[in-house]
């Protein structure tokens, strides 16, 4: 018995073109994720209709989730294309690029401002340099590891800020990763010299009050972290340096 | 200080970023080029983690023990200084890696923590659970992030490295490199080239635990501009990955590290669920063959056990290529804690969870320890490198400079678990002090980038892809790279033989020429990946003949280069001062006078070309042969 799935794909030639649809069909095979049946039909672009088309594009590289490149929306819902495995999807199956990021081509997308805003929060460690200085950072407690750690696995897959209503092209709202990310650079023992500008950098326009509480973002997040939580203690954390900011204060 | 110049990296993997970071603290620009955003490198499929001295488990472990564990694991064949200076460096540049805000795992008292990894006997290795090369990258990407926002650097992701713009004198002076997007090809003059371009796991096609970008086409480019490789028969096979039709992954030895264990059931013909099977009915094959390391035994050894349990023995479970690994007797807490992130994997991508059920698994083209040559300067008073020599990381090409998995410089002819993520950081650092120091001496600067040095080879990769995308061919592209893979795995893998070895030759060439008659099936010129791909696969081809020419070229059992035509067996139950033993030592010895050097191939018109080099053995002479027993 060979059983067929099908695949109706979100096609776009050009960021400035129209987009359009096409089907796709292919024999089931056992253990069969998104990537491997692209890959299949990159192979043989050929559609339903029996035409000939070019291969569909799409980003992708550890094919083992740890990289973040191969997020799209599957059946509407953003997912790491090559740890969804197809026998789990309703069909046939609808894969469209993310929208929340312009697209480049077919489900291809620059997802450039999520890093542009790892930069706007400052989500980096202040080092003197990156020479030996002949000692390591202060000793962090296995407690408080295995709570930075959660956030650590970030893969900037985009996620999150798909499925987030405050998030979009237009709007000026960072989004989950880069408040995560906040969140555990000041963490760090010696991230935490600079807690205060990155505190600051969130509590501006886009920031983190323009969060909606929507906790879409947890939901749909492919590693699990715990990104409500995050937004929480930096809530915290910002209320108390608004009152240090107005009332002045020795920190 | 002298004049700011400036620097281009290849590749924005652990190698490529630490590289950017030393040139830009060293007060030059730098670009960084890489075919995607740079946090999504290969680097981070690295688990289990990275080694480094800090001996604080009470295991008296020490520097130079990490060094013979290395040298000897790499069955001699690195060049020493370097390996030495590594080790001893390895400890300040984890402490920089713990600056940077890496999650490394602690202990109760809040240090950094260490577990077992294979082919030593003292824990040694930093990890930050099973996501270490994740966690180690994103330390780098963020100091990356902080120099490119205060104007030091530049990245410039989406384009893929074409070829080296050379002078008339040879010397390196900048990239021609091709826009993923938009597919033009423009020239980016520079003063140096440091290529960090990683693996190149991909010429063995969907057998390999490497990501899909780790083609090796970049390294095979400047190759064929005249820069030479060393030891590409050397090419590591993991023992324990996943089966899988697009890609076998990777399942970390901290899974052994911490105590899996291998198996097979005793009876071919056993058909019961692995956890029905007792004991006595298990034929835990690491464990009886090498009792004394165990299922920790180096790479090459546990990768040929198992493919004789399957091949020779018929012992594969099922009957099928596959072995257990087996986390089932640890306790499920521990475990989930210290291997979360390839438990994870293993449940998505299998659909059983290891802490109930045994993993399926069997070895896996994984690393290249053979790569790019590059140059190291020895200082005599301390026997490890120059610190800050131009020479280090040098290619043979003035101007460019190697690092990372690309080049073949620290792990000889067998890699120890947790050595790459530190030779890749290592590489990097060591590679960026050493061309800020080669900037220094330069009398001047790069043409500018109308200059015919690079409208020349502009051209020519225009006529490249011309050529790709009017070809009416018949072949597929993916169609051939599956072919190459299924070659390279059955041909040039665990186990080799000089006959296999020329008809793979045979066989490469063929596919080579098939490689140009291709039909891209493209006909959008937007971002056609097609296009590079078609390249990559040319590429590919042609590295798996530097590989299999290499190797057949050494007639000898070396690390993860098996011939048993000429393998010497160690007696067995002997040991050192036995009779047996001190006969095989002396077998040994002479091999070494034959075939203990360096392999050099370079481009002709005519294929690779092999060369030898002697190994600097100025730190330990090769007198212990490897027995892991």
């Amino acid at each position: 018995m060979t059983e067929k799935i099908q695949f109706r794909i979100r096609r776009q030639d050009t960021p400035y073109s129209p987009a359009y649809w096409q089907t796709f069909q292919l024999p089931f095979r056992e253990g069969l994720n998104v990537v491997s049946a692209l890959m299949m039909i990159r192979q043989n672009p050929l559609t339903t209709d029996g035409m000939k088309v070019d291969p569909v594009a799409w980003e992708f590289n550890c094919m083992e989730e740890v990289c973040g490149a191969c997020t799209m929306l599957i059946n509407h819902r953003p997912m790491p294309a090559c740890s969804t495995l197809v026998d789990t999807l309703q069909q046939p199956i609808t894969l469209e690029p993310l929208s929340k990021f312009p697209v480049i081509r077919d489900l291809m997308v620059d997802r450039s401002r999520l890093f542009a805003d790892l930069k706007r929060v400052r989500a980096w460690i202040e080092i003197d340099g990156a020479w030996d200085i002949h000692q390591g950072a202060p000793r962090i407690s296995p407690e408080h590891w295995q709570d930075n750690y959660l956030y650590s696995r970030c893969m900037s897959c985009g996620s999150c800020l798909e499925a987030c209503p405050q998030y979009a092209q237009t709007l000026p709202f960072v989004g989950a990763a880069a408040l995560a990310a906040v969140r555990l650079m000041n963490n760090h023992p010696t991230g935490k010299y600079h807690r205060k500008q990155r505190l600051h950098a969130i509590m501006g326009e886009g920031g983190l009050s323009d969060c909606g509480n929507a906790q879409n973002c947890v939901q749909v997040c492919p590693k699990e972290i715990p990104l409500t939580t995050a937004i929480g203690e930096l809530g915290r954390e910002t209320t108390v340096q608004m009152l240090k900011d107005l009332f002045g204060s020795a920190d | 200080m002298s004049k700011p110049r400036k620097v281009i990296v290849v590749g924005g993997g652990l190698g490529g970023l630490w590289a950017a970071l030393s040139v830009a603290e060293a007060g030059h620009q730098v670009q960084i080029f890489s075919l995607f955003e740079v946090k999504r490198s290969h680097s981070v499929c690295a688990q289990g983690g990275i080694n480094a001295c800090f001996d604080s488990k009470g295991e008296r472990d020490s520097i130079w023990q990490h060094i013979v564990d290395t040298l000897k694991g790499g069955a001699y064949l690195a060049n020493q200084p370097p390996v030495k200076s590594m080790c001893e460096d390895a400890p300040g540049l984890i402490q920089t890696f713990e600056r940077m805000g890496v999650t490394f795992s602690r202990t109760a008292e809040g240090l950094l923590d260490l577990r077992l990894f294979g082919g030593v006997k003292h824990r040694r290795t930093l990890f930050a659970g099973a996501s270490t090369g994740q966690q180690l990258l994103y330390g780098v990407d963020q100091e990356v992030r902080r120099q490119e926002s205060l104007g030091r650097l530049r990245k410039f992701e989406w384009w893929e490295f074409l070829s080296l713009g050379l002078n008339q004198q040879g010397v390196c002076q900048g990239i021609i490199a091709m826009n993923l997007r938009t597919m033009e090809i423009k020239a980016f003059p520079s003063d140096a080239v440091i290529l960090a371009s990683g693996g190149m796991g991909q010429v063995y096609g969907h057998r390999s635990t490497n990501s899909t970008n780790s083609t090796g086409a970049a390294a095979c480019r400047v190759y064929q501009q005249g820069a030479w490789f060393a030891n590409t028969e050397f090419f590591q096979f993991h023992p324990t990955a996943m089966l899988g039709d697009d890609k076998t992954r990777l399942m970390s030895e901290a899974a052994r590290g911490e105590g899996g264990r291998i198996w097979v059931p005793r009876d071919a013909q056993d058909r019961r669920r692995a956890n029905q099977i007792p004991e006595q009915d298990r034929f835990y094959f690491l464990e009886e063959w090498y009792p004394s390391y165990g299922n920790t035994v180096p790479r090459d050894l546990a990768s040929r056990a198992i493919w004789e349990v399957v091949h020779k023995l018929g012992l594969g479970v099922a009957g099928e290529a596959k072995v257990y690994l087996d986390l089932t007797h640890l306790n499920p807490g521990f475990i989930e804690q210290r291997l979360h992130a390839i438990l994870d994997i293993y449940r998505k991508f299998h659909g059983t969870d290891p802490v109930h059920e045994p993993m399926e698994i069997y070895p896996s083209a994984h690393y290249a320890m053979g790569g790019l040559w590059v140059d190291f300067e020895r200082d005599d008073t301390t026997g490890g490198i120059k610190h800050g020599s131009p020479r280090n990381h040098a290619t043979n090409i003035p101007g460019l400079y190697a690092c990372g998995e690309c080049d073949y410089g620290y792990h000889g002819a067998n890699r120890l678990g947790a050595n790459s993520l530190l030779s890749a950081s290592y590489s990097g650092r060591v590679a960026g002090e050493s061309v800020a120091n080669y900037l220094q001496g330069l009398q001047q600067g790069h043409p500018d980038s109308q200059d015919p040095i690079y409208s020349s080879e502009i051209k020519h990769q225009q006529g490249v892809n011309r050529q790709l995308i009017n070809n009416q061919g018949e072949e597929n592209p993916y169609q051939l790279h599956r072919e190459l893979g299924e070659l390279m795995s059955s041909q040039v893998g665990v186990v080799r033989d000089n006959q296999t070895l020329s008809n793979a030759i045979e066989s490469l060439r063929t596919l080579q020429q098939r490689s140009r008659n291709i039909d891209l099936q493209e006909r959008n010129s937007w971002s056609n990946q097609g296009l590079a791909y078609a390249r990559q696969l040319q590429e590919m081809i042609r590295l798996g003949e530097v590989i299999a020419a290499s190797a057949l070229h050494r007639d000898e059992c070396r690390g993860a280069h098996y011939k048993p035509e000429f393998e010497l067996k160690l007696p067995e139950n002997a040991s050192a001062g036995d009779p047996a033993y001190e006969t095989y030592r002396n077998h040994w010895k002479a091999q070494n006078q034959n075939w203990l050097k360096t392999t050099i191939a370079k481009q002709t018109d005519w294929g690779p070309q092999i060369d030898y080099q002697a190994v600097d053995l100025s730190v330990l002479a090769p007198e212990e042969p490897r027995d892991y027993r």
